[in-house]
């Protein structure tokens, strides 16, 4: 089947995917996005934690289908061409990336948690993490990402005058 | 493999009448393990998202209708306080990505004895309604599950909505797994208790073929309440009365030993759920006196 959808904002189509293919096959193998990682194909550990129409799923769990016509953001969508993403630059700075296969996922989980809550606690934190599954660090420096990241995009931004607030 | 994509409730009927293997898929969190699997290759799919009515609610002569397509996480922010034990199960589902998609008409499809929307349903005796191009009935909760991931739904039928009053009194919802997320339950039970009514309801999950009841305890409970005025006196209940409200609970289930429990620890943990349940709801009872 033929699946048109608009992809961090641009228009895509992928022909010829086979029918069962999962929102995630489709971008990995259709749309050149291997952003998404493909870890347990069955929603228990975030690798591939995408926006679906501004809400946050597992792409693995998405027929390809399902995505037709809708708008969907992948972590490649986040940084500003080399620029990273405040939150990615906060997982480098923490140390909070190891293998690294994870990081994707919990980037863009960690978008839509700080998108809602701009500044959680350890326990949101916590919560708004536990489908995203690492199994190197242990979850620590994940977390101080996370404070560190929320800390980053509440300060003032340098030169544009407005002060405080988020700037996801 | 064909994939179908109805827009309208009457389209999908259609759909299904003409395509009755076709499996239905709202948040796919089930059908997609099975396909990326491949555990099973149906000859269609059925994509119920695009139909809107079916991720809408509303109140109809003071009962709540809610469709099919309505995610644990719209459950949780838009009716959790009408529905509070089924809102406390749907945080207990999976993670934030998983309450995004899943619905509690692919739970009821799915008919797992371990869904954790089940035992709230059950509790307070919900309807589920089911359509067909040849019409639409209403079933109560506890004859729709027949078996383990079996449920009274035929073919050409599809799930548009379960109906249920919104809380008459306090409910809870208890689960026991192994992490606070992303985990089915060992088991889980709840509890609505409607003093307007003089009535107890449960719902006790992953500890029989399909999600039960205890009639016997409600009986029970309901009995006790009444013999003592404790309705209206909202006094604390005896020891020896929650103890065997709990020892009912646990005798209505029918569990077994599986890779995730015994059926030894699955009746304990009942009972204690069971026991403790009633006082936090029975609290919340005299706390808004």
């Amino acid at each position: 089947m033929r699946i048109a959808c608009t992809v961090n904002g641009t228009p895509r189509v992928a022909e010829d995917v086979w029918e069962g293919t999962s929102l995630l096959g489709v971008l990995r193998e259709h749309m050149d996005l291997p952003g998404s990682k493909n870890a347990c194909e069955q929603g228990e550990c975030g690798s591939c934690s995408v926006y679906l129409d501004g809400r946050l799923v597992c792409a693995c769990l998405v027929l390809g289908g399902q995505a037709q016509g809708r708008e969907v953001i992948t972590v490649e969508g986040l940084a500003s061409g080399e620029v990273l993403h405040p939150v990615q630059e906060a997982f480098l700075e923490a140390g909070a990336v190891q293998c690294g296969f994870c990081t994707p996922g919990l980037v863009v989980a960690t978008h839509d948690l700080l998108t809602r809550t701009p500044q959680p606690t350890t326990v949101e934190i916590r919560e708004a993490l536990a489908g995203n599954i690492c199994r190197c660090t242990g979850y620590v420096k994940i977390i101080d990402a996370v404070h560190l990241a929320a800390k980053r995009l509440t300060l003032p931004r340098e030169g544009d005058g407005k002060g405080g607030g988020p700037r996801l | 493999m064909e994939f179908l994509q109805p827009t309208t409730w009457t389209e999908a009927l259609a759909m299904k009448a003409a395509h009755p293997d076709a499996i239905p898929i709202a948040g796919g969190t089930d059908v997609m393990v099975e396909i990326n699997f491949d555990r099973h290759r149906p000859p269609a799919f059925l994509d119920l998202t695009r139909i809107a009515e079916l991720s809408e609610w509303g109140l109809d002569n003071g009962v709540l209708r809610v469709g099919a397509g309505v995610t644990y996480t719209q459950l949780i922010d838009e009716l959790g306080d009408r529905l509070p034990g089924l809102a406390k199960a749907s945080r207990t589902v999976g993670s934030p990505q998983i309450r995004n998609r899943g619905t509690v008409g692919g739970n009821l499809g799915s008919a797992s004895p371990a869904g954790d929307a089940h035992p709230p349903l059950l509790a307070s005796r919900a309807i589920v309604e089911l359509a067909s191009s040849a019409g639409t009935r209403r079933l109560p909760m506890h004859e729709f599950f027949v078996g383990p991931k079996r449920s009274a739904m035929r073919k050409d039928e599809l799930i548009r909505a379960f109906l249920v009053a919104p809380a008459q009194g306090p409910q809870q919802f208890s689960k026991v797994g192994t992490r606070n997320a992303m985990v089915i339950a060992v088991c889980s039970f709840a509890l609505a208790i409607e003093p307007d009514r003089r009535r107890v309801g449960t719902g006790i999950g992953s500890a029989a073929p399909t999600p039960v009841t205890a009639p016997e305890a409600e009986r029970f409970l309901e009995g006790v309440l009444g013999e003592h005025d404790l309705w209206q006196t909202r006094a604390p209940v005896a020891e020896s009365a929650l103890l065997r409200f709990g020892e009912l609970v646990a005798a209505a289930a029918r569990p077994i030993d599986d890779v995730r429990g015994t059926a030894a620890y699955r009746r304990h943990a009942l009972a204690v759920m069971a026991r403790r349940s009633f006082v936090w709801a029975w609290n919340e009872y005299r706390a808004a006196a």
